[in-house]
């Protein structure tokens, strides 16, 4: 199976090719994989070199002139290092444009922390109107970047990873998907922390919800899952924990609820090794979820 | 596209009594603000841009990344018929489009919004790449920084790139009143000849230089002018 980033580059090259109005511009990460269409489209395939505000200044100019610009680096280098032209190149001059970042939260440990990016989701849901795909998969990678690059002049983040589930579920780009039903909880896993989800969640009475696109949250499913309650509620998100807490909340304004929000730790971790090890570190491994899963649930059952 | 003469009705002599509406001053030379004879220049005679051509895909683009005291933009926006000279009274209050930063979503004829210092240039060099990319050949994008605003990395990015792609559509106006703390050694109009750039040094309070300097040949680079006006007092 191709990763979600080969994935991207097939398909972009391919949509390159049919859609004349997609433009993509890279600051030379995967510049290798985009070199045939970069022959094909010398015009609509942009490598600026090493240089993040001008990655994202560049989108901003081409969706001026009307192209839907696709704005490709690793997390960190895409949405926290430019994040001001993020802010003002698109949203404040009224545009759109589609970023796809590569690397998430610690796609490559042993880079350490200057190529981790937890705080991704977080930091550009301060923002107005960006849609925000997290793929679980490198076949629902596939079928969010094309509804991104076709969603009007939409702001679309899609954030690509290393992790993923073993199969693909059929999603829309918009709403939640109800994997499994229970009537005692609801746990909602994002992108590819589902199968360790579903692993964690065995036998336990809750309801499994799969969310691939965060912003919108899909107030409307969550509500519908919690029905009368109870409204425990755990969040399992890639990256930084607690990113979707204030979501699911006010989602849950009008009836007693409570919400647990699991993802990547703040502190910064400071170690190397591999993906495992570090979805370990962080509690998001099918026994550490299944413990604190559990201690969430009996913690409500005492009140 | 041919460049009809705009509006008749204002010269450069009213563009003082315009901005005065905004200021609430009695008289406004035009030494007060550092752009306006550049701006009246690439109005009056090089942009070919009209209110009628305003969202016509071949026209030319004029990029205000200096969006800091707008003034004199807004007048000459004015004086040319982009907006009705009775909104300048309003500049700066809660019911009026025209704010202290420019924003394209709320003024006819302004194509970005800006304020925030070193974005123009980089929303430039993406205008003239999206225009090729279209088989747009024949706009060109022009941009209008400080030298100060020269001191943000992003410029410097843009200007390496813009030299190294050759792209000859891009123009960018450097109004210099030497308001950067450090200054730039060796000059301003080396920084961007050394990336690759034609490049100008004129007085910009001369018509005639300024219009020689914009409207000078630049085969296969692109073309900066910097603008040198007195020093803000």
């Amino acid at each position: 199976m191709d990763t979600m980033r080969e994935r991207f580059i097939t398909v972009t090259s391919h949509l390159l090719d049919e859609d004349p109005r997609l433009a993509l511009v890279l600051a030379e990460i995967s510049m290798d994989g985009f070199r045939p269409a970069q022959r094909a489209h010398p015009e609509r395939v942009i490598n600026v070199g090493i240089r993040e505000q001008l990655l994202v200044g560049v989108g901003g100019g081409l969706a001026l002139t009307g192209l839907r610009p696709v704005m490709h680096t690793f997390a960190s280098f895409l949405v926290e290092r430019p994040f001001e032209q993020v802010k003002l190149d698109f949203g404040h001059q009224g545009t759109g444009g589609v970023l796809v970042s590569a690397s998430a939260s610690y796609d490559w440990p042993a880079g350490g922390f200057t190529h981790m990016s937890p705080g991704d989701v977080a930091l550009l849901d301060t923002l107005d109107g960006w849609t925000i795909h997290v793929p679980g998969h490198p076949d629902e990678a596939e079928a969010l970047l094309r509804h991104a690059y076709a969603d009007g002049d939409e702001k679309v983040y899609v954030r690509l990873s290393q992790l993923s589930n073993g199969a693909p579920r059929p999603v829309d780009g918009a709403g939640f998907l109800t994997v499994r039903e229970g009537s005692d909880g609801v746990v909602l896993a994002v992108g590819p922390t589902l199968d360790d989800v579903l692993a964690a969640t065995e036998g336990m009475d809750v309801t499994v919800l799969y969310a691939t696109t965060v912003r919108p949250f899909d107030s409307a499913a969550l509500r519908a899952a919690v029905g009368t309650g109870p409204a425990d509620v755990v969040l399992v998100e890639p990256y930084l924990a607690g990113t979707s807490t204030a979501a699911a909340n006010d989602a849950l304004a009008d009836l007693p609820h409570r919400v647990l929000g699991l993802g990547v730790g703040r502190a910064e971790l400071r170690r190397y090794g591999t993906v495992e090890e570090h979805t370990a570190a962080h509690g998001l491994d099918p026994r550490s979820l299944r413990e604190r899963i559990t201690a969430f649930r009996q913690s409500g059952a005492r009140r | 596209m041919t460049q009809t003469t705009a509006d008749a009705r204002f010269r450069y002599e009213d563009l003082g009594p315009l901005m005065a509406r905004m200021t609430g001053a009695e008289k406004h030379g035009p030494a007060a603000t550092s752009t306006l004879d550049v701006l009246w220049v690439l109005y009056d005679r090089v942009l070919r841009v009209t209110p009628a051509t305003a969202s016509d895909p071949e026209r030319d683009r004029f990029l205000l990344s200096k969006g800091h005291g707008p003034m004199a933009y807004y007048a000459v926006l004015a004086a040319k018929g982009f907006l009705p000279v009775e909104w300048l009274s309003g500049f700066g209050g809660y019911d009026s489009p025209l704010g202290h930063h420019p924003d394209r979503t709320l003024v006819p004829g302004v194509e970005i919004g800006s304020g925030s210092l070193g974005h123009g240039l980089p929303l430039a060099v993406g205008s003239a790449l999206g225009l090729r990319a279209q088989g747009l050949g024949e706009p060109a994008v022009w941009t209008l920084i400080g030298d100060a605003e020269l001191d943000e990395g992003s410029n410097h990015e843009a200007i390496a790139y813009a030299g190294s792609a050759g792209l000859e559509r891009l123009h960018t106006v450097v109004i210099d009143n030497d308001s950067a703390t450090h200054g730039w050694r060796g000059g301003i109009a080396s920084r961007f000849e050394a990336a690759g750039w034609s490049a100008v040094s004129v007085d910009g309070r001369d018509h005639a230089a300024l219009y020689a300097a914009f409207t000078a040949p630049h085969p296969g680079r692109p073309h900066a002018v910097v603008a040198r006006v007195e020093k803000k007092a």
